[in-house]
């Protein structure tokens, strides 16, 4: 089977965004004055070969731990969708 | 002195180091690829070196970690041995869990290439052994994700193992918020593993070692290097 998985990464609370502030200033410069915040995370679509989903999001979570996200910084969310 | 340098894709203060090394305390350098396996018998030191590793994509830093490369470092680094991680090798150091805290990006957002002054806050390293406490150093920094962080309750627990050894400070040593270039917690430039064998910092010393770069400063952390392995490994 195979998986399409979507991982969002963010910033955990209390590690400053920097690029989410910039951001912030130049929507509140062009009059977007009801924003509160912006914060500016990563998304990331895998596709994974897997014999059911509870697999292929474990194999996700193991690269998520091992490369794609600083947990010291970082959090992240998984959304599976099968494909075939 | 035997030191080597690694070199990963990106790398480009590699030469740098190899130039200020050999010719500053004549050390025996040699370029190490990032896909080798092994490191040169009996290395003094190991030296992951300033750029931008695998084009700083997806976290400066994080796909350097998993070089394999990485993985004799580690062992290396668990035996004592001495490992020195300049800028994105700071960064490389900190994602491979070798030192505490991550690298973010600087708090105004600027790539920042000036020079800086740091204070030395620890004299009972390796790296630092010719140092007086207190001692000023001026070497440039070259960054975009320069600002140290750690939670709250790391930031506790590596003071409390007096872990930092530099920090950003003015002229005359004095630690304030005018002098951190980036926005690191607690003006940190530079910090040290538990067993005191791993440094990581953000300034350049290989581009402070001799008068016509404007500053000799970097090579008494070279300097510091030689003395301590001379002695056998004492400061």
């Amino acid at each position: 089977m195979l998986y399409h998985i979507k991982v969002l990464v963010f910033l955990k609370d209390g590690v400053l965004d920097t690029q989410g502030k910039a951001v912030l200033g130049s929507l509140h410069r062009m009059n977007y004055t009801d924003l509160k915040d912006i914060r500016i995370g990563k998304y990331l679509q895998l596709w994974v070969e897997a014999s059911d989903e509870d697999t292929a999001r474990n194999r996700v979570k193991a690269m998520c731990s091992d490369l794609l996200v600083n947990n010291l910084i970082e959090d992240y969310t998984i959304e599976v969708d099968e494909l075939s | 002195m035997k030191a080597c340098v690694v070199v990963f894709p990106g790398s480009n203060c590699d030469r740098d180091v190899i130039h200020s090394l050999s010719t500053r305390v004549k050390a025996n350098v040699s370029a190490l690829w990032y896909e080798e396996h092994k490191l040169p018998q009996d290395t003094d030191l190991v030296v992951l070196p300033g750029g931008f590793s695998y084009g700083d994509y997806l976290r400066c830093g994080a796909m350097a970690a998993t070089a394999p490369i990485l993985n004799a470092i580690k062992g290396y680094a668990e035996g004592g041995g001495l490992v020195l991680g300049i800028c994105n090798g700071f960064q490389i150091l900190t994602e491979a869990r070798l030192l505490p805290g991550a690298l973010l990006a600087n708090k105004n957002l600027k790539f920042i290439c000036r020079q800086c002054t740091v204070r030395a806050e620890r004299t009972d390293t390796p790296f630092t052994s010719n140092l007086q406490t207190g001692q000023v150093l001026k070497m440039p920094i070259a960054h975009h994700e320069g600002l140290y962080f750690l939670p709250p309750s790391d930031l506790k627990q590596i003071l409390a193992n007096k872990q930092v050894v530099f920090r950003y400070c003015n002229n005359d040593g004095t630690i304030d918020d005018k002098s951190n270039p980036n926005g690191s917690v607690d003006n940190i430039a530079g910090v040290i593993n538990k067993g005191g064998n791993v440094l990581g910092l953000m300034p350049h010393p290989e581009r402070a070692s001799e008068k016509i770069l404007g500053s000799e400063d970097g090579g008494l952390i070279w300097d510091s290097i030689a003395s301590w392995l001379k002695k056998g490994g004492r400061c």
